[in-house]
């Protein structure tokens, strides 16, 4: 990977507080997406906007280890499944004979804990190589990972898996309901996007960017870059099985296709179309992927086609991002920008002094 | 914690081992030897220039010490400790430190970032969550370091919009950060002009005084204002030794050296 130094950015010793220094686009945001459930439909609230953001969640581990890791994981689906499985062998499902039923605040700490540790092992064997071996590597243990929980029928149920994995009847309400669900994935949503944003500028998340830009040097610094990394993972797996759990309650099951090759894959895609510079481009990659897997299918078949080209036409989109802007969504939104500040005098950046 | 400690190594820890001790240490590229059998022992606080033609092996030599390179052979103490099969940033963690022939910067970082994330480096906030507080020691850490190389009023230029002898100013400073107790420059004066190479003497004589260090120094007369003893090297190994003076006249080192490798 190219070095791409300038993109690691500044301590942010906070001159104004915090209230001052969010943007204007922020508040905007948030209140179009707090205000949601007043206009949009339960399918919207919940079919668009709850996968939007679990999607984006899961995408966000792979951004935060991609973008400034420079590591390209295919496991974060693999650990996100790893958290549903466990939440519903530890908590209730319909499969009485292997879930616990232990209460959720002693179910969801566990689930992410061996989330966690899974992602901790999987970030101790995958630092070890690079770029294209990586994505081998973690590919390979998604893979191993599917293959074990189709087979397991003592922990993992086999094929069927598990069904009627809810969330918990929490101050009475039914966080299932759409409304309710859209407001628990907006705020894990929000929470997780925060912290990786914040987690970027502090002293674990620079060092990250600089093992990225220069491994030699962090380590003439006292860094450890190996150690570095792998946390990168650990963390990443936090994220990763927060979107599981929310993913497994939002389809009440969790069955080995949910962590199968394609849905890593769709990560990969996710976090590319939107972009890995920025946390935000994985939500926006997610809600791309979820209009068109949801709408695309339809309107194929408005216009005669078969609804299998779902598959060939986010190909498509993939290859067309790519092809144009590596960098995805965020990418041609900077480009725009760039050339809108360009003074057509000079022809150079507005902002330049 | 509590184990028995032998004579030698509390006297190690009381200081009186050598900073740095070369014993028989060779560095081979496939058939060519970069570092052949170099013994060499610098103590505490002392100042070293060490010399010799492009080639010689001077910055492999730098490499070995710092684990950049694992040495093909030989031993290598640090205060008395044995740092040959260390990996680069636990001796950095035992108050080693370099700076590189090519500065290696983060040129997008602002100058007082780029010293602030080698405070961090070898302190315990490494693997924070954080981010620093107004009041962070170690951000006043980075401001005191600034200070100390001349820059404060680059503080927040970005490196990339640094002057060169800017660059290699904030090279020494980042090779500063936190307490190091032995540092080896890598022609910190090359293509410096004579202005800024009166500014580097300044700053290296205005190290503390338990801060010993090697330097490598193409130009005689700047190695001679900062450093009390001199190491030639020719072809990968250790030619002569001494006090500058007797190297300056030793009509061997003239004849290869002085005479006019380099101008
Ligand atoms: N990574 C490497 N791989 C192969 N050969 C190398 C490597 N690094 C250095 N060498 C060789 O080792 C020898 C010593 O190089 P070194 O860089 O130590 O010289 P130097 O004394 O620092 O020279 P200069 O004054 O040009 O900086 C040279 O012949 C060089 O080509
Ligand atoms: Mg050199």
């Amino acid at each position: 990977m190219a070095v791409i130094e300038d993109k690691i950015g500044a301590v942010a010793i906070e001159p104004k507080t915090w209230f001052e220094r969010i943007p204007a686009a922020y508040w905007l945001v948030g209140f179009v997406l707090l205000v949601m459930p007043t206009f949009a439909s339960n399918f919207v609230l919940f079919q668009i906007f709850g996968w939007t953001f679990i999607l984006g969640i899961i995408a966000l581990s792979l951004m935060f280890l991609g973008g400034y890791g420079g590591m390209v994981s295919m496991a974060q689906m693999t650990i996100a499944g790893c958290a549903g499985y466990m939440i519903a062998i530890f908590g209730s499902s319909a499969i009485t004979g292997i879930s616990m039923g232990w209460p959720w605040f002693v179910a969801i700490p566990f689930a992410l804990i061996i989330a966690v540790l899974l992602g901790t092992l999987i970030g101790w064997l995958a630092v070890r190589t690079e770029g294209i071996y990586t994505i081998m590597i973690t590919l390979a243990i998604a893979a191993a990972f599917f293959y074990f929980t189709r087979q397991n029928y003592v922990i993992f149920n086999g094929f069927s898996g598990f069904n009627g994995v809810l969330p918990p009847q929490l101050f009475g309400v039914d966080w299932r309901g759409p409304i309710a669900f859209y407001y628990l994935t907006l705020f894990w949503a929000a929470l997780c996007y925060f912290a990786v944003l914040y987690i970027s500028r502090a002293p674990f998340g620079l060092a990250l960017q600089g093992v990225r830009d220069n491994q030699r040097r962090m380590s003439a610094l006292g860094y450890n870059a190996t150690a570095h990394r792998v946390a990168a993972y650990a963390f990443a797996a936090l994220l990763a099985g927060i979107g599981g759990i929310l993913l497994t309650w939002q389809s009440a099951q969790i069955s080995p296709g949910t962590a199968g090759i394609g849905p890593a894959i769709d990560i990969l895609v996710v976090a590319v179309i939107g972009g890995m510079r920025h946390p935000i481009g994985a939500f926006i990659g997610a809600f791309i992927y979820v209009i068109l897997k949801t709408f695309a299918l339809d309107a194929l078949v408005a216009l005669g086609l078969s609804g299998e080209r779902f598959q060939l036409l986010i190909g498509l989109g993939f290859l067309v991002i790519v092809f144009w802007s590596p960098d995805g969504i965020l990418g041609l939104w900077e480009k725009w920008k760039e050339s809108r500040n360009k003074d057509p005098l000079v022809d150079r950046g507005g902002d330049a002094p | 914690m509590n184990a028995p400690v032998s004579v030698s190594e509390r006297l190690n820890a009381t200081g009186t081992a050598n900073a740095l001790e070369l014993r028989g240490v060779s560095k081979l590229f496939g058939a060519l030897a970069a570092l052949q059998d170099i013994n060499i022992s610098v103590k505490p606080g002392e100042r070293r220039a060490v010399l010799g033609s492009n080639g010689a092996g001077k910055t492999t030599l730098f490499n070995c010490i710092t684990g950049d390179f694992l040495a093909t052979s030989g031993s290598i103490r640090f205060f008395g400790e044995d740092i040959s099969a260390f990996p680069p940033h636990e001796r950095i963690r035992r108050g080693l430190r370099r700076t590189y022939q090519i500065s290696l910067l983060f040129t997008g970082l602002s100058v007082r970032d780029n010293i602030y994330l080698s405070c961090v480096g070898v302190s315990r906030s490494r693997f924070s969550f954080l981010r620093p507080r107004r009041n962070d020691a170690l951000v006043a850490a980075a401001d005191n370091l600034v200070d100390m190389v001349h820059l404060s009023d680059e503080r927040d230029t970005i490196v990339s919009n640094l002057s060169y002898g800017q660059q290699r100013q904030l090279e020494i400073a980042v090779a500063l950060a936190g307490a190091p107790r032995f540092i080896l420059f890598d022609e910190p004066a090359a293509g410096l002009s004579p202005t800024e190479r009166r500014e580097l003497v300044e700053i290296l004589n205005g190290l503390p005084g338990h801060m010993g260090y090697i330097i490598i120094e193409h130009d005689m007369d700047v190695a001679l204002r900062v450093a009390e003893s001199v190491t030639m090297m020719h072809n990968g190994q250790i030619f002569k030794e001494g006090k500058p003076a007797e190297i300056e006249e030793d009509p061997e080192v003239q004849a290869l050296y002085l005479g006019g490798v380099d101008g």
